[in-house]
């Protein structure tokens, strides 16, 4: 299906951008030709993201070149890399939430009727006929906000579409979205292909590399490592290369007696998210909960934390009742929770290193009051280190860190607390590889120690790698207990889509 | 790295920094007003001019923290306003002024309270509800007092504030006006609210998933806020021993301004109250002097405006020549290419 | 609000279409309706209690009035609609008013559309020097124009001393054309009608205006998204200084007295009409309409007030408590819509 004798649609060659004297990309060079899919991948802060920012003409690569169709290109702004028929979709959609979704495809290239003015009806017509392309039923003339993300992204794909974009570059569009989601999407990647579109497509997950792509380009610490037909390579081979070295064994679990009920979730709901939820976990237990974006995982552990409120229902934390709402009262009983948005929820990006570790201990650190800033600092120095993290000064702030290492912070800021129960969601998301497993790691011993541990994953091997117990919810309910000897991909999505598992 | 040199590299980097530079340039321009400007050192100058400042100075206080937490409270001078109204009407009506100050305090508290619910309750972003109890709590003090105004306060209590200690040139409100700085100051920086503060500011959501009370700390903040003008308010219609509504109108933009020019950021998260008591100084210092060189009250108000855009600006444009120097450095010499080792 | 945010959820979907297509539908939208309705009930009250209140004189007062403010609104509003603020204008009214009544003392003869576009010229010149700032300083707009409101009242006072231009050192044909009608309604009135209407059409139908309400909702996905933000900032900043400009003529002409003070404050009041005319103050929503008819609601109010004998003084009180109650409503309409979305999310085939 590749052409590999025509010309590429696009080219990046020999680009390389630096940020204050930091190289982000050096020396990249591969080709997108029509009619292909071609992976990205590489760890996090490998340079993927400076390259996608290159060819959306956010930023200005310092040497090397950008060629469309074999000419030279330069991109003043993402203006210019739109004309050039590049369209790019996010890892965090770009929509505008007060307008229309029809507005929102066609923002910029609205087409105009008598007086210049926007011809409004043809936006909407437009707008119905790119979703019945796609085949989903979105209502053009509602608004954006409130959308899901999978209907987001499905928004962004009609919006490149609609521009007639001829190179589709996907920032990792799936780490989002549940199975069945990712399946729309790639029926709807697919058609464009076939169509003579090239999409370069990044993401963390091999099995979605090895189903869509053709080839892949690997990247290791700003530079360009291979270019290959994905069928020549192993998923081995490919994580070797992304990594530099043999990775140790992803999930380290051990084998733990459990001990007696630390977590009690009784009958927890809030109406229009969960119903009914009840669960325990027992001292060095994983129990990790599964299920589809959206059926509502998050929101629980989010209650059962208290950051968000419930309705009715009670959470008890060895015996004793945690108070709704009021995370203060969580984590004095001992819970401790590691969010999902690492960047909006887990970490405060500009406050320093330090400063994030100690935030839910400032109050234990003070004495008579006052904080100096050495205890802090000690408090901070001794679990950044416990965790391997890397960084220049604990003064700098968290967001200039890669996103391993800002997880590390994030564990470094809960296990400070000693938790007795550790509430994980998505912990492992958005991170390279090699981090991945030290987490990994990091949970079992935990639960060795005796934590209960609660872990909310999308990710099927973590589940199956690391849970002794898995819950799976459907639609806000939990729809399934299932122990680790009889826990498979299958009984797991079975029970995650219920009785739609066949469409 | 050892300690020392990371404390020091530290230091060096606050020196450098906006509200470093901002309490630079305070103490240049006191030290030249004193050296060039005729009457500026004389004890009753100084007197004065800790008077004029005392009000921004006090409002500045509590707003630094509100701005830091992302919220700002533009209804302080209405506040202000408002007390002294109320305080004039209890005086006329016969209650004693020992009772009446603290009543003031706590009606300005009552109505930071009022701007706490709503931001935190009823979640309205700060700066469309101070801007309706801006003009709500004035158009109050208009209803309280009307036009009138009320001036025979007793004089021990207006002669305290004009006066000085004993027979220096410090004037007797510099103190309290102290031990609250002081207060405000150890409280942003040295305690468990303060990286509350901090935190809540430059991400208010991960500040909750933290065990931050954002909503309850932001409530208080706007009590803090209330309280201070409310007391404020008292100093103001003792000073000039009248109590009008419209005392204090417009104030609530010279406190923004002298905020800022501290160096704090407007978006939340960022700023030193050293700064921002700085920012005081030098506004009141320019002010003062320019006054004693015959420059009009009004013509200040370009000084005013130029030091606040100038103050956010400069840092700006340091940095953008900064990186656009580091690019061109880059552009010249080209990074040398590891040798990537081949792929198998 | 624009039509998205506040219209319900239910009628989002049913009738979806003919809110978005019918353009009578659109002006009337529920924030619009609801000042209608408000306005309606108060000038009957106040006509019942006082029928001095519909008198001409009353009605042309309170009409001239809201058109000054109105323009000044509309301005206020394409710059909010972007998620930024111009707390200038009151200092560009007072500005203009000034220069242009300096200029036409000394031209008695200058004819009036000259003065009206040498207003909004000054104005907009101040304008550019805001979004300048805005732009390439990367200055905080309700900073920029914080500092600009001093800067500009400073200017005014540095040329306008203590002085003051009264009614009869101005020219009769400059002044009388505040008494001036075409079909019986006054220009300042239809230069405010003109405003707005052609206010409302750009922000609505034209692709610039949409980038603007496209810059207020999200503004990273704005600059992705390949609008040109800096020359939409110039714009946006530019017309608002130019309306407050042409406001300031406008001021000059109806009041003929002008010193360095006039307009002080007015930056607030043109908040609160916006925000009551469900002007969203961080950008992404809201419409001329509803901002020309806060103006004018929040001068009925004044007025009525003068006319029903009630202490006058209430004014500042009812129009605070007015933006609470606007903002609150906007707020609770708000929640209620994302409810609705979320549970026909949640529940999907």
């Amino acid at each position: 299906m590749t052409r590999q004798d025509a010309t590429p649609l696009l080219e990046v060659r020999d680009v390389a951008k630096s940020f204050s004297a930091v190289a982000a990309v050096r020396g990249c060079s591969f080709p997108l030709y029509p009619g292909e899919v071609h992976a990205l991948v590489g760890e996090n802060g490998a340079g993927k993201s400076t390259i996608v920012k290159m060819l959306a003409g956010v930023h200005q690569p310092d040497t090397g070149t950008l060629l469309v169709s074999g000419e030279e290109a330069a991109f003043a702004g993402p203006a210019d890399a739109k004309a050039a028929g590049i369209a790019v979709i996010y890892q965090e959609p770009t929509l505008f939430p007060d307008l229309s979704v029809a507005e929102n495809i066609a923002m910029g290239r609205q087409p105009r009727g008598r007086f210049g003015a926007i011809d409004r009806g043809r936006v909407r017509r437009e707008a119905a006929e790119l979703f019945s392309r796609l085949g989903v039923r979105i209502d053009p003339e509602r608004p954006a906000r409130g959308l899901s993300i999978a209907d987001q992204q499905i928004v962004e794909i009609a919006k490149a579409i609609g521009g007639s974009a001829s190179v589709l570059i996907m920032d990792e569009p799936t780490a989002a979205l549940s199975a069945v989601e990712v399946e729309r999407l790639f029926a709807v990647v697919r058609t464009l292909r076939d169509e003579g579109a090239a999409v370069l497509f990044i993401s963390h997950r091999f099995e979605e590399i090895t189903e869509l792509c053709e080839r892949v380009t690997i990247m290791r610490d700003g530079a360009h490592v291979s270019t290959d037909l994905v069928r020549d390579l192993t998923v081995d081979e490919m994580v070797r290369r992304m990594v530099g070295r043999d990775l140790d064994a992803l999930f380290p679990k051990q084998d733990v007696e459990p001990g007696a009920v630390v977590l009690e979730v009784e009958d927890l709901s809030r109406e229009g998210v969960f119903r009914d939820v009840s669960f325990t976990v027992r001292a060095g237990e994983i129990v990790a909960l599964a299920g589809l974006v959206g059926s509502g995982r998050s929101e629980v552990v989010q209650a059962v934390f208290g950051v968000d409120g419930r309705d009715s229902g009670a959470v008890r934390v060895n015996g004793k009742r945690v108070r709704p709402g009021d995370p203060r009262s969580a984590m004095a009983a001992g819970m401790a929770l590691v969010p999902e948005d690492r960047r909006q929820q887990g970490l405060v990006m500009d406050l320093s290193i330090q400063r994030n570790v100690t935030l839910p201990r400032a109050g234990a650190l003070a004495r008579l009051g006052l904080l100096g800033g050495g205890g802090e600092r000690r408090e901070a120095g001794r679990w950044t280190e416990r965790l391997r993290t890397r960084y220049g000064r604990l003064t700098d702030p968290v967001g200039t860190l890669s996103g391993g290492n800002q997880q590390k912070v994030v564990l470094a800021k809960w296990l400070s607390t000693s938790p007795r129960v550790l509430i994980v969601d998505e912990p492992t998301r958005g991170i390279d590889v090699g981090t991945k497993a030290e987490v990994h790691r990091l949970m079992s011993t935990l639960a060795a120690e005796g934590v209960a541990v609660l872990m909310v994953s999308s990710e099927l091997p973590e589940v199956l790698g690391m849970a002794d117990r898995v819950l799976v919810m459907r639609e806000g309910r939990i729809a399934a207990d299932i122990p680790r000897p009889r826990a498979t991909e299958e009984s797991i999505m079975f029970a995650a889509m219920g009785q739609e598992a066949n469409t | 790295m050892s300690g020392s040199e990371n404390r020091l590299r530290g230091s060096f980097t606050r020196l450098a920094s906006w509200d470093g530079a901002v309490i630079l340039v305070a103490v240049v321009a006191l030290v030249v007003a004193a050296a060039a400007v005729d009457g500026f050192g004389t004890s009753n100058n100084v007197t004065f001019m800790v008077l004029d400042l005392l009000p921004i100075a006090l409002l500045a206080l509590p707003m630094t923290l509100i701005i830091v937490t992302g919220e700002i409270d533009l209804s302080v001078a209405s506040t202000l306003g408002l007390t002294s109204a109320v305080m004039g009407s209890l005086w006329n009506s016969g209650m004693a002024i020992e009772t009446i100050i603290p009543l003031c305090v706590l009606l300005g508290a009552v109505l930071g309270a009022v701007n706490g619910v709503f931001v935190t309750v009823f979640r309205l972003p700060s700066l469309a509800v101070t801007i309706g109890t801006l003009a709500l709590f004035r158009g109050l003090a208009l209803v309280v007092l009307g036009e009138s105004a009320v001036a025979d306060f007793p004089v021990v209590f207006t002669t305290w504030v004009t006066g000085t200690v004993a027979d220096t040139a410090i004037p007797n409100v510099l103190l309290p006006l102290l031990l609250l700085a002081a207060v405000f100051t150890v409280v942003l920086h040295a305690t468990p609210v303060g990286r509350a503060v901090f935190a809540a500011g430059a991400g208010e959501q991960a500040a909750r998933f933290s065990g931050v009370r954002v909503d309850r700390l932001k409530f208080w903040l706007f009590v803090a806020s209330g309280a201070v003008a409310g007391l404020a308010g008292v100093l103001w219609t003792l000073r000039y021993s009248s109590a009008r509504a419209d005392n204090g109108l417009g104030l609530e933009l010279a406190v923004v301004a002298a905020v800022l020019l501290g160096g704090v950021s407007i978006f939340g998260g960022r700023g030193t109250m050293p700064g921002v008591l700085a920012g005081v100084l030098l506004l009141a210092t320019l002010q003062n002097a320019l006054r004693l060189e015959d420059v009009t009250n009004e013509a200040l108000n370009i000084v005013t405006g130029a030091l606040l855009i100038v103050s956010v600006l400069l840092p700006n444009i340091s940095r953008s020549v900064r990186t656009a120097a580091q690019r061109r450095r880059l552009r010249r010499t080209p990074i040398p290419q590891p040798a990537t080792p081949p792929a198998p | 609000m624009s039509t998205v945010r506040t219209r319900p959820a239910g009628s989002a979907a049913s009738s979806s279409g003919s809110s978005g297509r019918n353009p009578l539908a659109a002006v009337l939208r529920a924030r619009e309706l609801g000042i209608v309705v408000a306005l309606a009930i108060l000038v009957a009250y106040t006509t019942i209690a006082n029928p001095r209140f519909l008198s001409a004189q009353s009605v042309r007062d309170i009409l001239l009035g809201a058109s000054i403010l109105a323009v000044l609104a509309v301005g206020q509003t394409i710059v909010i609609v972007t998620r930024n603020i111009d707390l200038s204008v009151g200092s560009v009214l007072g500005l203009t008013a000034f220069a242009v009544g300096t200029v036409v003392q000394d031209n008695p003869g200058l004819p009036l559309p000259f003065a009206l576009l040498l207003g909004m010229a000054i104005g907009g010149v101040c304008g550019m020097v805001n979004a300048v700032l805005v732009r390439y300083g990367q200055v905080p707009a309700l900073v920029v124009t914080l500092g600009t409101l001093y800067m500009f009242r400073g200017v005014t006072y540095l040329w306008a001393g203590g002085q003051q231009i009264t009614a009869d050192e101005l020219p009769r044909s400059f002044l009388s054309f505040a008494n001036e009608t075409l079909l019986g309604v006054p220009w300042l009135v239809l230069i405010a009608l003109l405003v707005t209407v052609a206010a409302g059409v750009l922000l609505r139908n034209y692709r610039v205006g949409r980038e603007l309400y496209a810059m207020g909702s999200n503004p990273e996905a704005a600059m992705l998204a390949g609008i040109s933000v800096g020359r939409n900032l110039l714009g946006a900043f530019t017309v608002s200084g130019a309306l407050a400009g042409l406001a300031g003529v406008l001021f000059a002409i109806r009041f003929g007295t002008i010193d360095a003070a006039a307009g002080t404050g007015d930056e607030l009041e043109v908040v609160a009409a916006a925000v009551v005319g469900g002007v969203a103050v961080f950008g992404g929503s809201g419409t001329v309409w509803g901002a020309a008819l806060g103006a004018l609601l929040l001068t009925v109010i004044g007025n009525s007030l003068a006319v029903l004998d009630i202490n006058q003084f209430w004014q500042n009180a009812i129009v605070g408590a007015l933006i609470l109650f606007a903002i609150g409503v906007d707020r609770l309409v708000a929640a209620r819509t994302a409810r609705a979305l979320k549970k026909r999310n949640s529940h999907v085939r």
